[in-house]
């Protein structure tokens, strides 16, 4: 049996709705009776303050905690306990807020591994690596080298991870999550502790993405002119409740957003 | 030997077919692309070229016509190139890296009809500056990221216009089926069929007529046979170390000439390689990447990107290196870095090695005598150490490299000589395309530039400025007779503007400085700016000096640290920065520069001429001289007039003793956007070698 793909979905339909998601842990409760959808083919940002459980909901969306309450359906399916072994394979990829390479690898190989599920030949053959083994090989090199292309990395190609600068370390990370070529992906605050060339240039590549690949991106951001300019719909999040959802511009405007970001007397 | 039918071609498409005849298997451009080597022979390339003319043809571009040239080393705009020769067309090559407003001039003064460019950076580059533009017509790229939603009305990607003339020249073949040009045959066979009937068409005023019954690729063949070697070849905008860049055309024949000589020299031959990644529109790469790559047929390599060169460079392994000193000391600097990271007997095997290196190295490469012993320790060094080095650094198989440009270090000139690389000097520039004069092989020394090149004539004016006639000579500046006239003698010799003097020792050119920089202090000692900051910049902790003197009562310097040096240095003591502008301002980076400071002012005090110019007073900059803040040019020139009326505060400061200045300049940030930048600098006085003469005359 086939899961459906992210091509069975037109451009503009849901992709993943989640309704009425509710998360605790013990007494605390990260998300509460939280309801949205991302469409297929948007940029769709999720913002709020420190702790207003943004990547608890990246969390629960890509199967690594297993919300108490609600609904979640990718591509029309819903889901029940599902891990994140099988939200990769469902086409769900994701980077992270502290970078999650493996360290002692080169980018190449890092990206590489991001191509692992996609892999159709055993570890035996992978480990005689000859004929069909070969030719499978070369072909995931093949689009991971598009990948480098793309991202503007073919100097560090060879280079371990750990001894790049944090901001080509981010881009390495989203070289892997794409190697995935995934329906959804989702990024935790790719810009965090970069400078501002670097925020551009992370800034064009994830437009490139979405323009280029088609992909449909979720991403947690904390700098507010960034969201503004690469989001179409901003979903706010505050103290793990939802607060406001709308274009840029609505959110923007939107009192509680406004009271939840200065600080009002709770 | 390739210069014989070299002479007969006077065109570089002739020169083109006469590769695919005689080489046409053999490979011509090779380019990596995703992690690939891809290559390109002769034959493929005149295939590749014939239909790219007629593509561009077809969408306009007419003989006589100006195309720019946008980006960086890539087949595709070298063929851009060819393409546009073919048609009798005259390709203006631009910096890449050039920010929008220097593009706009440069296009604007050459009136180009079309662009070649590279990406979507410089389409968007040359959008910006469209306004300004009116002749613009046609705009053709090499990398179609991120330009599928442009609008296409005037901008095609290359590829589609090679298609196009492909397509253009299949069906012209197959309706006239017994003049068919193009058919399935191997690339070369192909070329060798074309060349054998390019020969008798008529001259240009006929083909017009005469496109109508001939076959498309006939009239391509007559559009080239048209071509003339007194015509315009190229126009190559100078990077302008003064004011606004001039547009030097050069012709045809000279640049072919030129070229031709300079391959006989060095023994260029098809079985050589190069690797282009040195800017298109500079001299330096026409000449000796594009002009003598197609004179001894040999190939060119383009990298996969400019972070990635050095890399390539040592999966290709050329066998012609040229890059300025500045390559030669980054190259050196990182190998010495990495050295000290090595573990302890590596470093002692690498410190006696060169060692023997200095001993012997340069002698056995210039073919004299050396003991027996000395040989025997050079080739068990030649096993463990230089080999393994050269190959680090992609040099295994340079049989000829040249620097140019700069003055380079004694020490880093014999370095790479005592290792066996056959490094040489060369001086020229881009009104002589190229050389004026070249080291032979085997008559080496670091403070000249050589004897005079093969049919190169020069004089030494009296004001001491160099002064030559060679056979690339330009032709004039485009459209600016004005400016022609002021750089030739009324006797037609080109003025170089460099002071020097030809050496009585060797008989070789040694070049002391521009001609109109060289000045005097106020107690009359000779003052050479560039003399005084090579001498700095030959230390690997000073990136850049700008020194001033002229009509003052003593000599200062400013001076950029070197971020990789200095911040590996700061690294290995412990001393933690935050930023640039923080480690150049450290006291313990001070106090390391003084002393480079204080070695300098010893060597100009041990020559007579020099000794009454040591540096008195120096600070640090807190920022890198930059091209797009205007400090230096593209190619990496200080423009110390500039300089000094950005930084006058500094300057002021430096001559009134004050130990400390502030300043705040504008920035350009690589978008284009502006900032500002303040700093207090901090200033140092530097111990000077007292020198009697100076003092009597001053007193």
């Amino acid at each position: 049996m086939r899961a459906p793909t992210g091509q069975d979905i037109a451009a503009g339909d849901v992709l993943l709705s989640v309704e009425n998601v509710s998360l605790a842990f013990g007494g605390v409760k990260a998300v509460t009776g939280v309801s949205f959808d991302i469409r297929k083919g948007e940029i769709r940002a999720i913002i709020g303050p420190n702790g207003a459980g943004k990547t608890s909901m990246l969390n629960i969306i890509n199967g690594f905690y297993h919300p108490q309450h609600g609904r979640i359906a990718f591509k029309g399916k819903a889901r029940a306990r599902m891990r994140p072994y099988d939200a990769a394979r469902g086409g769900i990829a994701r980077t992270f807020q502290n970078v999650a390479l493996f360290k002692g690898m080169t980018a190449l190989d890092n990206i590489m591994a991001g191509r692992t599920l996609k892999m159709r030949r055993g570890f035996l053959w992978q480990l005689i690596r000859l004929g069909p083994a070969l030719a499978e090989e070369v072909e995931h090199r093949h689009r991971v080298e598009e990948i480098i292309d793309f991202l503007k990395i073919q100097s560090i190609r060879k280079i371990q991870v750990g001894k790049l600068p944090y901001g080509l370390q981010k881009r390495v990370e989203l070289g892997r999550a794409l190697a995935m070529e995934p329906d959804l992906l989702l990024l935790d605050e790719p810009m965090a502790g970069m400078n501002l060339e670097e925020k551009e240039d992370m800034s064009r590549f994830i437009l490139d993405v979405n323009d280029y690949y088609g992909t449909t991106i979720a991403l947690i951001e904390h700098d507010m002119g960034v969201v503004m300019d690469l989001s179409e719909r901003v979903l706010v999040l505050d103290h793990g409740v939802k607060i406001a959802d709308g274009t840029p511009a609505e959110v923007q405007a939107d009192q509680a957003v406004i009271d939840a970001y200065l600080g009002l007397s709770h | 030997m390739a210069t014989s039918a070299a002479a007969r071609a006077d065109t570089f498409p002739k020169l083109l077919i006469r590769n695919a005849r005689l080489y046409g298997g053999r490979p011509a451009y090779r380019h990596k692309d995703l992690g690939i080597w891809q290559v390109w022979t002769w034959g493929q390339v005149l295939v590749e070229a014939r239909a790219y003319a007629v593509g561009l043809s077809r969408l306009g571009l007419e003989r006589g016509d100006t195309i720019a040239i946008v980006g960086s080393n890539r087949p595709r705009l070298y063929w851009s190139v060819m393409a546009a020769q073919m048609l009798g067309a005259v390709p203006v090559p631009v910096y890449a890296d050039a920010v929008a407003d220097e593009l706009a001039y440069v296009l604007a003064h050459a009136d180009v009809r079309f662009a070649a460019v590279e990406d979507q950076e410089q389409v968007d580059k040359i959008l910006t500056v469209s306004e300004r533009l009116p002749k613009l017509e046609q705009v053709v790229y090499d990398e179609p990221r991120g330009l599928r939603d442009y609008d296409h009305s005037r901008l095609k990607a290359i590829d589609d216009v090679i298609r196009d003339g492909h397509a253009a020249l299949a069906s012209e073949a197959s309706g006239q089926r017994g003049h068919s040009k193009v058919r399935a045959h191997s690339a070369s066979e192909d070329a060798r069929e074309r060349a054998d009937d390019t020969r008798p068409e008529p001259g240009s005023s006929a083909h017009a007529a005469l496109a109508k019954d001939a076959t498309l690729g006939q009239w391509l063949d007559g559009e080239i046979e048209a071509g003339k070697g007194s015509d315009r070849s190229i126009i190559l905008y100078t990077s302008g170390t003064t004011g606004q860049s001039k547009g030097v055309v050069l012709s045809a024949i000279g640049c072919i000439n030129a070229a031709s000589d300079t391959v006989a020299f060095d023994k260029l031959n098809e079985r050589d390689e190069a690797l282009a990644y040195l800017p298109l529109a500079w001299v330096g790469d026409h000449y000796l990447n594009y002009a003598q790559a197609l004179v001894a047929a040999f190939c060119l390599a383009c990298p996969e990107s400019s972070d990635t060169a050095m890399a390539d460079m040592k999966e290709i392994g050329p066998t012609f290196f040229f890059a300025p000193p500045r390559v030669f000391e980054q190259m050196l600097t990182r190998l010495m870095i990495r050295m000290e990271d090595a573990g302890a007997l590596k470093r002692r095997l690498f410190h006696a090695f060169l060692g023997i290196a200095r001993r012997h190295g340069e002698n056995i490469l210039n073919g004299e005598r050396v003991p027996l012993l000395g040989r025997l320790l050079y080739a068990l060094g030649e096993l463990l150490v230089y080999g393994p080095l050269k190959n680090v650094l992609g040099l295994s198989r340079v049989r000829i490299a040249y620097t140019a440009g700069e003055a380079i270090g004694p020490d880093l000139f014999s370095f790479y000589r005592s290792i066996g690389l056959n490094l040489k000097q060369l001086y020229g520039q881009t009104e002589a395309f190229l050389y004026i004069t070249a080291q032979p092989d085997g008559k080496i020394f670091s403070d000249t530039v050589g004897p005079v090149m093969t049919n190169v004539d020069l004089r030494i004016a009296d004001n001491g400025e160099v002064l030559f006639k060679s056979p690339g000579m330009f032709v004039g500046y485009f459209k600016d007779d004005a400016k022609t006239a002021e750089a030739m003698t009324a006797d037609g010799y080109v003025k170089t503007g460099d002071a020097g003097f030809i050496d009585a020792r060797t008989g070789h050119l040694k070049i002391i400085d521009r001609a109109k920089d060289v000045g005097r202090l106020n107690d009359g000692s000779l003052f050479a700016p560039k003399y005084i900051e090579n001498k700095l910049k030959f230390y690997p902790n000073i990136r850049e000096a700008v020194v001033y003197g002229d009509n003052r009562d003593f000599v200062c310097a400013m001076l950029n640290i070197d971020l990789t040096a200095v911040g590996n240095w700061a690294e290995r003591n412990n001393i933690v920065y935050g930023s640039y502008q923080e480690l150049a301002g450290h006291p313990q980076v001070y106090d390391q520069l003084a002393r480079n400071v204080e070695d300098v002012n010893r060597s100009l005090a041990e020559e007579k001429a020099m000794a009454g110019a040591q540096i008195h007073r120096f600070l640090i900059l807190h920022k890198e001289l930059d091209a797009d803040d205007g400090e230096v040019t593209r190619t990496q020139k200080v423009r110390r007039g500039f300089v000094a009326e950005r930084y006058a505060p500094l300057i002021s400061a430096l001559y009134d003793g004050s130990r400390e200045a502030d300043i705040s300049t504008e920035v350009t940030f690589e978008d284009g956007r502006k900032g500002t930048l303040s700093a207090r600098v901090k200033i140092r006085d530097a111990a000077v070698v007292p020198v009697p003469g100076a003092m009597e005359k001053a007193a």
